[in-house]
């Protein structure tokens, strides 16, 4: 129960930041649209498109979520708040919990704004696949959000910690990225179809990291 | 007599060491600090002060040794005793309210009737008329009454405070200085770090010098207070 409260307490303490700062949105929303729309004009014709657009989109979420995942976090060190949400919580599970709640709703929420662009600039239907795409989409942002809040943790702490985190998070979400490709890549097929192969790995990937946070992730914040 | 919510509790630090790869932050740090007692740790930068704290306050576990705490009952759900920090740095988002940091804070701690808890701690700390204001745009003295209205949201029976009155005016001061005699009156058990002489020291009841991580002086060993915090020879 303590779990459930403390988790929607610290959820709605990110929320409320970032929508009051926009720094994250911003930023990521931006990136992603222009490398959307620079690429758009390398591609002549719609079969090219549908090739190379489901790669390219997935890279430029993976790297807007790093861009994301970064300051994560970093600012709770500038007051050392993540010391006085350490006293205050039972369960130091909850602190990730409700960071990466909020940080799949930012991918998801910068992912559901530039997917009508992306439709419109690569000339691919997606109405008729939506829901599934909105699928593919949760279960790849949430396992990017899953390793993502998990390094970043780990990140914060260290030196280097602004070359860490891509350093680490990127060939981790390697498998990420292949998985939800192929499953965009078949919704966005001609003859659309659904690469249950790809999702069922989607949802493994994030219940075995999610696991491991749930497990270990009390390590991850003593000093 | 102990205001209600607090009750007395002493904590006993047992051959405490700690160390960061080669570098010994704490040596056999042995203490036994009553309830009821306000404790000053004198010391120079680096002579582990902060991290005596910090261990104290279950934010770093120690190498060695071991930390217990005596209490005349258990206080919080899972039956420990309830210590309230004040760091260095805040512990408060810059960019929420006032009042939303203290509630944020009560909400995870489970503290009952939240809501009325941070209005009357936003009023001792005279910034209830400040309740809406963003704490980004609060001055350092203001700042650290939000970080102690923050650490007495679960009426702790320590307290434990690293340098309290760092960029404090003289009004802060005096202040941080009542607040704090009125806490110790109260029956709260206090540890805290403090440069020099001042208004809050004033108060302790015994003070401990560390340098190097080793306890080198000590009033209970006959010291004098002054010669503590001045680190004059005892």
């Amino acid at each position: 129960m303590s779990l459930l409260s403390n988790t929607t307490a610290l959820l709605g303490k990110e929320l409320r930041t970032e929508f009051r700062s926009r720094e994250l949105l911003t930023t990521t929303v931006v990136f992603v649209l222009m490398v959307i729309v620079l690429f758009s004009f390398t591609f002549e014709t719609s079969s090219e498109s549908r090739r190379f657009g489901p790669g390219l989109l997935w890279l430029a979420f993976l790297f807007a979520a790093s861009l994301m995942l970064q300051p994560c976090f970093l600012r709770e060190q500038a007051n050392d708040t993540l010391s006085a949400l350490r006293l205050s919580v039972d369960d130091p599970f909850a602190i990730f919990l409700g960071k990466l709640i909020a940080n799949t709703c930012f991918l998801l929420l910068t992912e559901l704004l530039l997917l009508p662009i992306f439709a419109v600039l690569y000339n691919v239907p997606i109405l008729p696949v939506l829901g599934w795409l909105v699928l593919v989409l949760f279960l790849g942002s949430l396992g990017v959000s899953i390793a993502g809040t998990a390094l970043s943790a780990v990140s914060a702490q260290a030196r280097m910690r602004e070359l860490l985190l891509p350093l680490l998070l990127l060939p981790l979400l390697t498998p990420v990225l292949v998985a939800s490709t192929q499953v965009t890549a078949a919704l966005l097929d001609p003859a659309p179809y659904v690469e249950w192969k790809g999702i069922g790995f989607l949802a493994v990937f994030d219940l075995v990291f999610l696991t491991a946070l749930w497990l270990f992730g009390e390590y991850l914040l003593e000093e | 007599m102990n205001p209600p919510g607090i009750v007395a509790a002493g904590l006993h630090f047992e051959n405490i060491g700690k160390r960061y790869g080669s570098l010994f932050a704490l040596r056999h740090v042995t203490l036994e600090i009553a309830s009821g007692d306000c404790v000053v740790l004198a010391g120079r930068n680096g002579s582990g002060k902060t991290t005596l704290l910090r261990i104290a306050a279950g934010l770093s576990r120690p190498s060695s040794g071991s930390l217990k705490f005596s209490s005349a009952a258990s206080c919080t759900k899972d039956g420990q005793v309830k210590t309230g920090f004040v760091a260095h740095a805040t512990m408060v988002y810059d960019e929420l309210t006032a009042e939303e940091n203290l509630l944020l804070f009560a909400k995870l701690q489970g503290i009952p009737n939240a809501h009325g808890r941070v209005q009357l701690l936003l009023a001792d700390v005279d910034l209830a008329d400040r309740r809406d204001s963003l704490v980004r745009t609060f001055s350092r003295g203001m700042r650290q009454r939000m970080a102690i209205a923050r650490a007495l949201l679960r009426e702790p029976s320590i307290l434990l405070l690293d340098e309290p009155a760092t960029g404090l005016d003289p009004h802060g001061a005096a202040w941080l200085a009542g607040t704090l005699r009125r806490l110790r009156d109260g029956g709260c058990t206090m540890l805290m770090s403090l440069h020099g002489e001042s208004e809050v020291s004033a108060m302790a009841t015994r003070a401990v010098r560390l340098d190097t991580g080793k306890v080198v002086a000590d009033t209970a060993s006959g010291a004098s207070l002054k010669s503590i915090l001045t680190f004059a020879d005892a």
